[in-house]
């Protein structure tokens, strides 16, 4: 499955610069609000569910070298945090939906925790 | 085409741009206003004169398989003639007419020390093919297609990419490069206290250092966490914020995080996975799930943790580099899964 399939299934929004999505296959997943248990539990080439927002997510992202993190209940992150998402080649998608649907359709759709 | 930014709207509006492409839109955009006419442009471009047949350019165009010239007397630019003069000429054919009864005489021209994205604006403007190139003194000193921005633009991209091989090569031979009886690199980082929006930078950097260094993208993985971990405390829990050290020797790093307060009262209760005294604010963030020294333990192969309540805090951190690090990293990536 790649992320394409994902983005467009989950009617997810891409903040981000466009990448080659249907060459991007995530390999398992994650959610947690918690940047630690972020940083323990999820693998690299994942993808993180959360609805946090604030600029330290993409830190956590581009130190695990995640395909994506899908950001939930609409908490549209701040342009500054955006910019830096695309500085630092990190993929941040915005949903309506809470964590547990994405998680669900996710699971529905394959993935696994890795 | 408007007046948006017309290198990228030139861009956005080509059909054939593929996706890869556009994730480097960003840094083409810049190239736009980087690079200069001079430095994409044709050099010593063919011209013809005023009285040159229209056979001979003919000839010359198909010869040179090009689509327009400068036609030039005595050395000031005063025209410019394309295959659609070419073709309005072949319409009636007049034998030996000369170049300047079928160019167009007002030239619109790009200056040679202009940016890239001015011979853009031109094109958008003008859908002209070619812009015969000047200096300040209005000479001419060649002449600009969109294909020579395109290949200006993509030797540019590679010569970036390049520079970063180029980078990490000579980063990576820094240890062999210079004798000594123990060599080091010392990395030095300030931390500030409570600015949530830096935290995460001196991990960042230490890894990209790390990985131009030669490290595997697994060791710089590992680093980047417990650095990353050891940098939120500070943010977070240090008074005055505090400083990290990275001490990258070949055969192993040392990563310190040292603060001057207010230390930690029970250190075996901060060890406690779950246990954190981050406040309620911090925790909404995301930050101060007591996990922290427990990924920083996870990720380094040693680590010692000092700390005087009211002096404050050490902590060290050491990773290994074996020259079996493969094997290392095979045991720690099986610790990870747990």
């Amino acid at each position: 499955m790649t992320l394409q399939e994902i983005i467009q299934e989950l009617q997810l929004t891409c903040l981000t610069q466009p990448r080659e999505f249907r060459e991007v296959v995530p390999e398992n997943g994650y959610t947690s609000d918690l940047l630690s248990c972020v940083m323990a539990g999820a693998r690299h080439h994942g993808i993180w569910v959360t609805l946090q927002s604030h600029t330290n997510i993409v830190a956590v992202a581009a130190l695990l070298e995640l395909c994506a993190v899908i950001v939930t209940e609409g908490a549209m992150p701040d342009p500054d945090t955006i910019a830096k998402a695309n500085e630092e080649g990190v993929t941040l998608l915005l949903t309506e939906k809470p964590s547990f649907y994405v998680v669900g359709k996710l699971w529905e759709m394959g993935l696994r925790e890795g | 085409m408007d007046d948006r930014p017309t290198g990228g709207a030139v861009i956005r509006t080509g059909r054939t741009i593929t996706d890869e492409m556009a994730g480097r839109i960003t840094r083409v955009e810049e190239l736009f206003y980087e690079l200069k006419v001079e430095d994409v442009m044709t050099r010593n471009p063919k011209v013809v004169t005023p009285d040159e047949p229209m056979e001979a350019v003919l000839d010359l165009l198909r010869q040179a398989q090009i689509s327009g010239m400068p036609v030039v007397s005595g050395g000031e630019l005063i025209g410019i003639i394309s295959i659609e003069d070419l073709i309005r000429w072949l319409r009636h054919r007049r034998d030996g007419a000369p170049s300047s009864d079928y160019m167009t005489t007002k030239v619109i021209t790009v200056k040679s020390a202009n940016p890239v994205v001015e011979a853009l604006k031109l094109f958008a403007k003008t859908r002209v093919g070619r812009l015969p190139v000047v200096d300040e003194a209005g000479k001419l000193v060649g002449i600009i297609t969109k294909g020579d921005i395109t290949r200006g633009v993509l030797g540019a991209l590679q010569s970036d990419y390049q520079a970063e091989e180029v980078r990490r090569y000579r980063a990576s031979h820094l240890f062999e490069d210079i004798a000594s009886d123990r060599t080091s690199l010392i990395l030095r980082y300030d931390i500030c206290p409570r600015d949530f929006t830096a935290a995460g930078k001196a991990s960042s950097r230490i890894k990209r250092a790390l990985l131009r260094l030669g490290a595997t993208p697994q060791i710089a993985r590992r680093c980047g966490i417990a650095v990353y971990e050891a940098e939120i405390n500070l943010v977070i829990h240090a008074t005055h914020g505090g400083q990290i050290r990275v001490e990258i020797e070949p055969s192993s790093i040392l990563i310190e995080a040292m603060d001057d307060g207010p230390g930690i009262p029970d250190i075996n209760l901060a060890m406690t996975p779950g246990y954190s005294t981050a406040t309620e604010e911090i925790r909404e963030m995301g930050f101060g799930a007591g996990m922290g020294l427990k990924n920083i333990e996870r990720c380094t192969d040693s680590m010692l943790l000092e700390s005087t309540p009211g002096k404050g805090t050490h902590l060290e951190m050491k990773i290994i580099l074996q020259p079996k690090e493969a094997d290392l990293e095979v045991n720690h990536l099986k610790e990870e899964k747990v």
